[in-house]
């Protein structure tokens, strides 16, 4: 989980100019974190989504917390749903993942204005843009994963823990 | 194992991170007023709470003091009322002692300034009937009063002594019907007799039409009858008339306010009149 977030804020850091075309900015550290919530589970989804919104609130230079309060909500909300329902199929992934930006970037923005920090206007546009990129994204990233062998046994194991 | 347990305890585990990272932004904020947003959200939880405490004891204390403390404020209420009644007749009873103390200076100044012997006497009764204008005095023949004495007072001349006992005495009103003293007009020495007409009302009788008599003109006593020491005021003339005949009607209205009086004067000195007769009657 650790080393995902790693690499996702690596990547993010240092592929900007591949992922954000105008307003709209994908956000890898979040795929990675509903994609962490989804296979592990509500607790450490919303781990990793501490981890990763601090580490990046840190790296960003803006209030430390309010990035991690964001991902932590989306990381054990998402870590919730995974455990509730069905999420193989790409579909729901696809809702979930955009479900999870939305509501990202919703408390995101919502702690910054409501702090009267920052305003951002009107940002439908950006927030669905990144929302539909990240579900991409997100989807993707499973697909990839389940090509690899022994993923799908891992996965299954990973869940049965999680029930005992 | 460990991540097994926080996995079971996620909701608990959800509630501190969010709780700590709230706790994190605060801490970095400020308000608008420059002051922390987590100083100002602890002062204003805190400050609620102490406003329902407060709120609390004061009920509290209110249904104390309202309810349960009334039970002592009807036993107040009454010692209260009881202290309050004690202190208004005492009020009433200084009031009294005053008054009486101007009065008894009064008298106290009037005999001082009389060359004349004298005893201060109360006033204990009246008489039993309207048509006798008398007072019972508390002085009698023990105190040297006799009959036939005057009897004054700041204001002017009372009556005279008429049965004394041993420890008190009747005193005749100079109002009455049957009293009379001599008189004289101080302005214009004209000289008559001043008769009671059993009311509040004295006559100046045998004053000649010649004379010149005016309302307003004092009247005091002449000191020829034997009983009232001379120059004292008996009142002043109200009313003039011709009555057709040789003398004036003339009605004076008292110096002395007889339905006041409380203490009065018994002249102990006889007149030059009076010591004068006894001369002769004891040659």
């Amino acid at each position: 989980m650790i080393l995902a977030v790693a690499v996702a804020l690596a990547l993010q850091t240092t592929a900007a100019r591949f992922l954000v075309r105008g307003s709209v900015a994908v956000d890898l550290v979040l795929v990675v974190v509903v994609y962490v919530a989804l296979t592990s589970g509500p607790a450490t989804g919303l781990l990793s989504g501490t981890f990763a919104g601090l580490a990046q609130d840190a790296l960003s230079s803006s209030v430390i917390g309010i990035g991690g309060l964001a991902k932590t909500l989306v990381g054990f909300l998402a870590g919730i749903i995974g455990t509730q329902f069905i999420v193989t199929a790409s579909l729901p992934r696809f809702v979930v993942f955009f479900g999870a930006t939305l509501l990202h970037a919703f408390v995101f923005m919502g702690l910054y204005m409501l702090l009267d920090l920052r305003h951002f206007g009107a940002p439908y546009a950006a927030v669905a843009g990144q929302a539909t990129a990240n579900a991409v994204i997100g989807v993707v990233a499973f697909q990839l994963v389940e090509l690899l062998p022994g993923a799908v046994e891992r996965r299954r194991a990973g869940k049965s823990r999680l029930r005992r | 194992m460990a991540l097994l347990d926080l996995r079971q305890r996620s909701g608990y585990l959800f509630l501190a991170v969010t709780l700590g990272q709230i706790l994190l932004i605060s801490a970095q904020v400020n308000t608008k007023s420059g002051v922390p947003v987590i100083e100002r959200v602890t002062f204003g939880v805190f400050s609620e709470v102490q406003r329902v405490l407060s709120g609390g004891f004061s009920g509290i204390h209110g249904v104390w003091t309202g309810y349960i403390g009334l039970r002592h404020l009807k036993v107040e209420n009454e010692t209260l009322k009881r202290d309050l009644a004690t202190a208004q007749v005492a009020v009433q009873e200084q009031r009294a002692l005053a008054d009486r103390t101007r009065s008894l200076e009064r008298l106290l100044d009037l005999r001082e300034g009389l060359q004349l012997k004298t005893v201060a006497a109360q006033i204990i009764g009246a008489a039993a009937t309207p048509d006798f204008r008398t007072l019972t005095i508390d002085r009698g023949t023990r105190d040297g009063v006799r009959a036939d004495m005057s009897v004054i007072a700041p204001a002017g001349i009372v009556g005279r002594l008429v049965v004394p006992s041993l420890r008190s005495a009747k005193v005749q009103l100079l109002v009455d019907r049957n009293a009379a003293a001599g008189a004289i007009i101080e302005r214009t020495r004209a000289q008559g007799v001043v008769v009671g007409g059993g009311d509040d009302r004295l006559r100046l009788e045998y004053v000649s039409e010649a004379f010149d008599v005016v309302a307003g003109d004092i009247v005091v006593t002449s000191g020829i009858d034997g009983i009232y020491p001379k120059g004292f005021i008996i009142g002043r003339i109200e009313s003039v008339e011709r009555q057709g005949g040789s003398y004036k009607r003339i009605a004076i209205k008292p110096a002395v306010d007889f339905t006041s009086l409380e203490e009065v004067l018994v002249v102990l000195t006889p007149t030059p009149a009076r010591e004068a007769a006894e001369g002769v009657a004891a040659r």
